[in-house]
């Protein structure tokens, strides 16, 4: 006889002080963003663990495929000529 | 290929897949939610952790019980934010869980149906005040020692959730011990009362670290994948080393006759745990085990209106952008 509407999950992300990356903190469930604002506020920062929040509806997250990984992130590891330490220096050079 | 060749071709790869999985374990390195992992491993993650979740919030109950007859303002405001970081433990607990694909209504449905267990500590009453402090001393203080080593367990999200649960919970047994403290210093009425909530709380949380390890069916899988990293005797024999000293220096006496402090092992050996009562108790002939699940439902279904009427609202103000913009 109902049909039920359950609460949508939102992923929190917090940023714990000014100069601070928001990181990811965890997930909950809310009607819309406003009351996930404020029951992130409740779920996750009764410490003062942030000085910001966001919340994303977790369906508009789009997450690349571990199975991919091989495709995705390989191709970065054999490219040592992007890292500092690829480059010959005299031993006694500085500031470099 | 016919159907004996696919399914042999199937059975090879998930054996690979399987042969992966157990080496990252043992490198130990996480495994993350998306990550392939044998379907058995996702199901005993569901189990333990929405068990976890439960617990947490049927936790809430005993204690709740107490917040509007507590002594002071000071243990008042204490107990209050105790019963309201036990719900967030829960609700980090739950999202975790959800990470494995079972959703927050199934949960609570296995709850509420009876079909997941809690932890059996939570079937008992809290008769006096001092039931409050031999919790958080107690009750708080096994499920501390349990959960530490859950913060290195090898599912990403439960080793975070626990992270944070770990942190909040110290502060729950200092404050439960302060209590048992105030009482010990008190007139020899509260001091019986601290005794008497003791001797009523000891065996339960003894039992709460779970059965013995030739007893637990569990134990063995759940150390492989690190879901646990301690054994349950391990668990309890550091409960039981950690807490007798702390009950000396309150002055009272650990219910247990065989209890003696061992020179040649550096533990105490202590007494026959009545297993049959933890069983009784699981099974759902605890003291409380009816009221319990009936509080909780009750507060679940009363509060569906206000659930219905969030909703309700949500799509109203949707509507209304949508309206606005056009």
């Amino acid at each position: 006889m109902k049909n039920k509407k359950n609460w949508p999950l939102w992923e929190v992300f917090v940023r714990s002080k000014n100069g601070l990356e928001h990181r990811h903190f965890g997930s909950l469930h809310a009607p819309d963003a406003d009351m996930a604002l404020k029951n992130a506020r409740d779920v996750y920062t009764r410490r003062s663990e942030g000085v910001s929040i966001w919340v994303v509806e977790s369906k508009n997250i789009k997450a690349s495929n571990p199975d991919d990984n091989g495709e995705m992130f390989e191709p970065a590891a054999d490219k040592a000529y992007r890292h500092p330490t690829f480059y010959e220096l005299p031993d006694d050079i500085e500031h470099m | 290929m016919n159907t004996m060749e696919t399914m042999k071709n199937t059975n090879e790869q998930t054996k690979s897949l399987e042969d992966i999985f157990e080496a990252k374990i043992a490198r130990d390195e996480k495994i993350e939610p998306k990550d392939w992992m044998p379907e058995k491993y996702r199901k005993t993650h569901i189990r333990q952790i929405s068990q976890h979740a439960h617990s947490e919030i049927v936790g809430m109950l005993p204690e709740g019980n107490w917040i509007t007859r507590a002594p002071s303002l000071r243990r008042k405001v204490a107990l209050l934010a105790k019963v309201q970081d036990e719900a967030g433990h829960g609700l980090y607990l739950y999202s975790a869980c959800e990470t494995l694909g079972v959703s927050r209504e199934e949960l609570y449905e296995q709850l509420h149906s009876g079909k997941a267990k809690y932890s059996s500590i939570f079937n008992y009453p809290t008769l006096t005040w001092a039931d409050i402090g031999a919790i958080g001393w107690l009750v708080d203080g096994a499920a501390i020692i349990n959960q530490v080593p859950l913060c290195s367990t090898s599912f990403g999200p439960y080793a975070r959730a626990m992270v944070r649960v770990c942190k909040e919970e110290s502060f729950h047994q200092r404050q439960g011990y302060e209590i048992m403290m105030t009482l010990c210093n008190g007139t020899q009425e509260q001091k019986d009362m601290a005794q008497d909530a003791l001797n009523r709380w000891w065996w339960p949380a003894l039992m709460m670290l779970g059965p013995t390890d030739d007893a637990s069916t569990h134990t063995e899988q759940s150390m492989k994948w690190k879901l646990k990293r301690k054994t349950n005797d391990e668990l309890r024999q550091q409960f039981i080393d950690q807490t007798v000293p702390q009950a000396d220096i309150l002055g009272l006496k650990v219910p247990d006759e065989d209890l003696k402090y061992n020179n040649e092992t550096g533990h105490y050996d202590f007494g026959e745990i009545d297993w049959e009562e933890f069983w009784q108790v699981v099974k759902g002939h605890g003291m409380c085990n009816k009221e319990r699940i009936s509080a909780r439902k009750n507060a679940w279904d009363n509060g569906e209106w206000v659930r219905d009427a969030a909703v309700a609202y949500a799509e109203k103000q949707a509507d209304k952008e949508v309206k606005e913009a056009v």
